[in-house]
């Protein structure tokens, strides 16, 4: 049995609502919360298989050049060694996200430092280590390289333009131009890139981390020239994505050639510092915002400008204007990105790409724009939400951004009235305030799941949907027992196996509304068979704690089963409900920081999120999405930032020494607000995702804070104590 | 990591003996050590453990402490002596690495703990220090954690310790083993500034050993570590300072200060307490005291701003101890 | 010539490069200590030995000849989670799971620190025993990051646990 949807209309039959069992939304724990607790999770490098041998990367030490010989022989001799693999089919790159086909395969071809040219197989990992470093290659330069996204050839990418924006700026009462710059972001997951490939002859099974198997699947076939059902992709636990692990990586390709050609399984992780050369960086940006405004503050013009960079060859730019076309009114529009092409590695997804660096700008142009008007900063914002989206006309499907503004605000304490810096100062500290909006654009796509009923008054949930963290296991488990009128914990929810229906894959916030319809739509299709055996109609079925229950009648699930377990696969696929609609997340962030007069130095106090998500399906693991979220906020604002070498090209801080993710100490107490939405055309659960949301915009508030505390308005992202301090008024 | 030959030193000799011997090194608490030996910045050949040697007593010597070259940085840090009449120390100690590098790390390794900089842990990199000769990636590369003071044009390397730069302030010195002699050297001139050999961070000879660090007679006074870095905790310093302060009648009785993040070596200059022992306490002498700190300063571009931060660092810790208002 | 985990001994490995985190996750088959940088730059591998916390990725083997490890399928199991299993569990303080043996290990160390009195950057006065706020605990877990960004719920069920305990 199966049910397919492509969802063309709004569905604002909230289904979900409907239910007896009163588990959607519920604050209730991780289902493989004790196995992840306990140490017993297994994440691709864990799996044993007899006979393994060990692989290690080999990576050129040139921006842009080619190999012209590996010399085998300097390591084949050492202890241990097996083979250098060099295949023409390793892959130099990443692929993109939902490439579904091989990323480039550049044989000895080198586009940036440190991308991978061989793999050093041997029967132990230290050995292999060893050869791996001392395996020598010649290589020579083959052209210019350019390293400087300022300096480099531009390409345009994307524009929207409406009425006359230099016009507006020229008649307003008010006026922003600003120009911010943001720096590099690597996704930093806690778990490197790792594969272990067995090939039988025949078929090729690789567990591996990877967010988004469908598309795995189909990249590494093609890579390998394998047809797709000669694949299998196992990642039932990934350590983290953000965007890192959407596309397969270099070490998967690597570990299933060097498999298949030695015929005993290969296990290759990344280090650490391959993983920050040569795994996707989030491109670093430079954002022009110019804001016309009236007396009152109305928007008259809005303009954002950016320049992104990425490798010759790669489609993907840093999407920063994506919310910038609908946050905000403003008849007359300048929108413009521009790619600039130059050799680091690959700019591809991460974490919430485009919004991520693009929505805090725009709130800082707000908070100065604000500023000028002597208007309280929630005011300005309030009084600029556009009717429809500016440059489309359609419709907003549902937006909470007014309340979320005004809710975060009481529940942070937030004093409205117009900014004037210096006004608090705690001893060395100078403390301030700031607010900002978020917005995450929605994304829906295609995605299959199968549930089954079984008579012991259980159900199995499969999908190759995968769990990096985000609460997969939680929400299908939610959605399922809602349906079925089962508790949790007697779903068995089992991710990441192609030989499960393909899912969505985790990324762009996507997974749960996908995949969450998915198995929403599979238990439709299961109680409408439910029904049929009761012979009532399915509106008139109640089904809770394993007993259906209908007017004047209730029998054990088991008993209509008839010992007999019964399936259905769901089929969601997007229709034209997200086109025909404005369809995003919205909410708002206020920080609290403090900065130290003499040093520059910030600390963000406390931090207030409030987020319209749609429907949230697990209270627990959505606040955990946006507490995570907020804590990306921290690294972004203030400690983030890949330093390339300006003479060879090199990435210089490639370890989480030199890369510095927000530590324990960094992040104080989150406070999380989800307020109530239902989101009838962003899916048939009326759900929308929340991965992304909590650090879209964030930043931006903690600038505004630093602003409010100390008089600095800083334009460079992260805004380090040394950039802190060149903007601040004397001490 | 290369293959090596591995050696228990079940006794203080036995390790003495060996560490004189091309291509030996000595493992400690190898926090520094195994980090650079999987990087293949450092290729022993002979790795001696002497972990199990018991060097790391601290004991009450004179009227000072004797801290054994193997107390761990954990246990310097909790030792009741140290907190109650060596407070800097244990700052400084707190404000570096983790609780759980603390427990491994020791009083010799962070001692010799090796710079931190981006091209001396990167093999595919020019680095001098590394690979006498091949040049200095940082000068025209990325120099955010380098050296503003005592740098030459072949190395601008910082040392990034927190612990010595506390024992600058304190005037603590270096006992040291060799195979002829024993000696003691100041820690203010333990380590060596780059000029034409910055592969060698100290003045240790082939052949000697750190045996113990030595803490003079308690001063008391004010005593403050400021450590400024990028995030709250577990990052290296930009600037730090440690600072042992006296204050009689609103006047210096002393003023010991020592500087991390600034020099290959934790920076001590004697003419800051020539110039603020006796004198009142005020901005303006603090901003003299900078001046003379940084009368030599230079920025590689990228690391311009330690200059200023250091200015307001020094300024920050001295209102601090000294309670002027700015 | 063994190494002790969690009460079982296991003979020391051939190739003395190996570290003792490669050791538990291979030859002592235990892979709930992580490997996550290798360079003592995220304490996923925190285990403890002989009670106390260490980077196991930066300690070799052979170096822990009759050491006694405890690693977090030490702490707790399926069947019989530690408390700060549970806790962890109970105040979602993971999202991945990949950094949280690593956080478990180290919370319960750091519990026996403050115990003990010792003081960390955060404590205000080096002579007075140390009380377990917010700001002390925070600053005693940040050798072990979490990318998620668990922190807030890190601390909630560290305090949980804390508070039964007190």
């Amino acid at each position: 049995m199966s049910v397919h949807l492509k969802q063309d209309k709004p569905d604002t039959r909230n289904v979900l609502d409907t239910m007896a069992q009163g588990v959607i939304g519920a604050d209730l724990p991780r289902p493989e919360g004790l196995i992840k607790v306990t140490g017993t999770a297994i994440y691709a490098a864990e799996y044993r298989a007899d006979g393994m041998l060990e692989g290690v990367l080999v990576t050129a030490p040139v921006v842009r050049g080619e190999i012209a010989s590996i010399n085998e022989a300097s390591v084949l001799g050492m202890p241990g060694v097996r083979a250098v693999i060099s295949d023409k089919r390793m892959t130099g790159r990443p692929a993109q996200g939902t490439a579904g086909e091989a990323p480039f395969q550049p044989a000895r071809e080198v586009c940036y430092w440190g991308q991978p040219v061989a793999l050093v197989v041997a029967e132990t990992f230290e050995q292999a280590r060893d050869a791996a470093k001392r395996l020598a290659l010649d290589w020579h330069g083959t052209g210019d390289a350019p390293l400087d996204p300022e300096a480099a050839e531009t390409e345009k990418d994307e524009s929207t333009r409406k009425g006359d924006l230099a016009h507006a700026m020229a008649e307003a009462a008010h006026t922003v131009d600003v120009t911010i710059t943001t720096e590099g972001h690597a996704s930093a997951a806690m778990e490197p890139h790792a594969a272990l490939a067995q090939w039988d002859g025949r078929t090729l099974t690789v567990h591996a981390s990877l967010q988004m198997l469908k598309y795995n699947r189909a990249e590494l076939a093609d890579s390998l020239k394998l047809e797709e059902e000669q694949v299998r992709l196992v990642s039932p636990y990934v350590g983290g994505g953000f965007g890192s692990k959407l596309g397969i990586s270099q070490e998967v390709v690597a570990a299933s050639l060097a498999a298949m050609q030695l015929g005993r399984p290969v296990r290759v992780v990344m280090s650490r510092q391959q993983v920050f050369q040569t795994i996707m960086r989030r491109s670093e940006t430079r954002q022009r915002i110019r804001l016309a405004a009236d007396a009152e503050g109305r928007l008259t013009g809005f303009g954002h400008e950016a320049l992104v960079s990425n490798l010759p060859g790669e489609d993907f730019a840093e999407p920063v204007l994506q919310s910038s076309q609908f946050l905000y009114g403003g008849d007359n529009r300048l929108l413009k990105l521009d790619l600039a092409r130059i050799h680091r590695m690959t700019a591809g997804s991460v974490r919430a790409p485009g919004e991520a660096v693009g929505v805090q700008t725009v709130e800082q142009a707000m908070d100065i724009l604000a500023e000028k008007l002597g208007m309280d900063p929630i005011a300005l914002r309030l009084r600029n939400l556009p009717d429809a989206h500016p440059a489309k006309g359609t419709p907003f499907s549902s937006r909470k951004l007014a309340e979320c503004l005004e809710e975060g605000a009481k529940a942070f304490g937030w004093e409205p009235r117009p900014r004037a810096p210096r006004h608090t100062r705690e001893g060395e500290w100078w403390i301030g305030t700031g607010v900002a909006s978020a917005a995450r654009v929605h994304a829906v796509v295609e995605a299959k799941a199968r549930v089954t009923l079984r008579p012991d008054r259980t159900a199995l949930v499969e999908t190759d949907m995968t769990d990096i963290g985000t609460g997969t296991y939680t929400i299908l488990g939610q959605i399922a027992g809602e349906m079925l009128g089962l508790m949790p914990d007697d779903i068995d929810v089992r991710l990441g196996d192609t030989d499960f229906p393909p899912g969505s894959g985790s990324g762009g916030s996507w997974g749960a509304p996908s995949c969450g319809s998915a198995v929403f739509l599979a238990c439709e299709g299961l109680r409408k068979d439910i029904a049929r055996r009761l012979d009532i109609g399915t509106d008139d079925l109640t089904l809770k704690d394993g007993l259906a229950r209908w007017d004047g009648g209730e029998t054990a699930l088991a008993d209509i089963l008839g010992g007999e377990p019964l399936d259905c696969i769901g089929h969601f696929e997007p229709g034209s409900s997200i086109e025909d609609a404005t369809v995003s997340s919205f909410g708002a962030f206020f920080a609290e920081v403090a900065v130290n007069r003499w040093t520059g130095e910030t600390r963000v106090r406390r931090m207030t999120g409030a987020f319209g998500i749609g429907r949230v399906l697990s209270a627990r693991t959505a606040r955990s999405q946006c507490l995570g979220g907020m804590t990306w906020c921290i690294g972004n604002a203030l400690t983030e930032s890949l330093m390339f070498d300006p003479v060879d090209g090199h990435l210089a801080n490639c370890d989480l020494a030199e890369y510095h993710v927000p530590v324990h100490r960094d992040v104080p107490a989150l406070e999380v607000l989800l307020l109530e939405e239902r989101d009838a055309a962003a899916s048939p659960i009326q759900a929308k995702g929340v991965g992304e949301l909590g650090l879209c915009g964030g930043a931006g508030a903690i600038a505004n804070a630093i602003y409010d505390a100390c008089g600095a308005r800083v334009f460079a992202y992260p805004m380090t104590p040394d950039r802190v301090i060149a903007a601040m008024p004397d001490i | 990591m290369r293959p090596f030959d591995y050696q228990r030193a079940e006794r203080f000799e036995h390790a003495a003996q060996l560490v004189g011997e091309d291509g030996t090194r000595l493992l400690a608490g190898g926090t520094n050590l195994i980090d650079l030996m999987k990087l293949q910045v450092e290729t022993p050949q002979t790795l001696v453990d002497i972990g199990r040697l018991s060097l790391g007593t601290i004991a009450e010597e004179g009227d000072g402490l004797r801290i054994g070259a193997l107390a761990t940085n954990t246990a310097t840090a909790v030792d009741p002596r140290v907190r109650r009449d060596y407070p800097v120390l244990a700052r400084a100690i707190l404000a570096g690495a983790t609780q759980q590098l603390r427990n491994k790390a020791t009083t010799a390794g962070n001692l010799c703990q090796r710079t931190r900089c981006y091209n001396f842990t990167n093999i595919d990199q020019p680095c001098n220090k590394r690979e006498p000769g091949s040049g200095c990636g940082a000068i025209k590369g990325i120099a955010r954690l380098h050296a503003v003071l005592g740098t030459s044009d072949q190395c601008i390397a910082t040392y990034p310790g927190d612990m010595a730069v506390a024992l600058a302030a304190l005037d603590a010195r270096v006992e040291i083993s060799g195979e002829r002699r024993s000696r003691s050297v100041r820690l203010r001139d333990f380590h060596r500034l780059p000029g034409d050999t910055p592969w060698r961070d100290n003045v240790l000879d082939a052949g000697e050993v750190i045996t113990a660090v030595t803490l003079p007679a308690p001063v008391g006074g004010i005593q403050l570590y400021r450590k400024v870095r990028e995030r709250s905790s577990y990052a290296f310093a930009l600037v730090s300072v440690a600072a042992v302060i006296g204050i009689e009648e609103n006047r210096f009785t002393r003023a010991d200060l020592a500087f991390g993040g600034l020099a290959h070596k934790p920076w001590h200059d004697p003419r800051l307490a020539e110039l603020l022992v006796g004198s009142e306490p005020s901005l303006a002498l603090f901003d003299k005291a900078a001046d003379l700190l940084l009368e030599d300063a230079r920025g590689y571009g990228e690391n311009d701003f330690k200059i200023p931060l250091a200015r307001r660092t020094l300024a920050a810790v001295l209102c601090e101890a000294t309670g002027v208002e700015p | 010539m063994a190494i002790s985990i969690n009460g079982q001994d296991y003979p020391l490995p051939a190739d003395p490069r190996t570290s003792l985190l490669d050791f538990l996750r291979r030859e002592a088959g235990l892979t709930g200590t992580k490997k996550g940088c290798d360079h003592g730059q995220c304490g996923a591998c925190t285990v403890l030995v002989g009670g106390v916390r260490i980077n196991s990725c930066l300690s070799l083997a052979v170096t822990h000849e009759g050491d006694e490890v405890t690693t977090i399928e030490g702490l707790g199991t399926l069947a019989a989670p530690g408390a700060m299993q549970a806790a962890f569990v109970a105040h979602d303080g993971f999202q991945c799971g990949y950094c949280t043996p690593g956080q478990i290990c180290s919370a319960t160390a750091m519990l026996q620190e403050i115990a003990a009195g010792w003081p960390s950057d955060a404590t205000e006065d080096l002579d007075a025993a140390p009380a377990l706020t917010d700001a002390e605990i925070r600053e005693r877990m940040s050798g072990n990051l979490c990318r998620c960004g668990a922190y807030p719920n890190i601390v909630a069920a560290i305090r949980d646990v804390a508070g039964a305990e007190a």
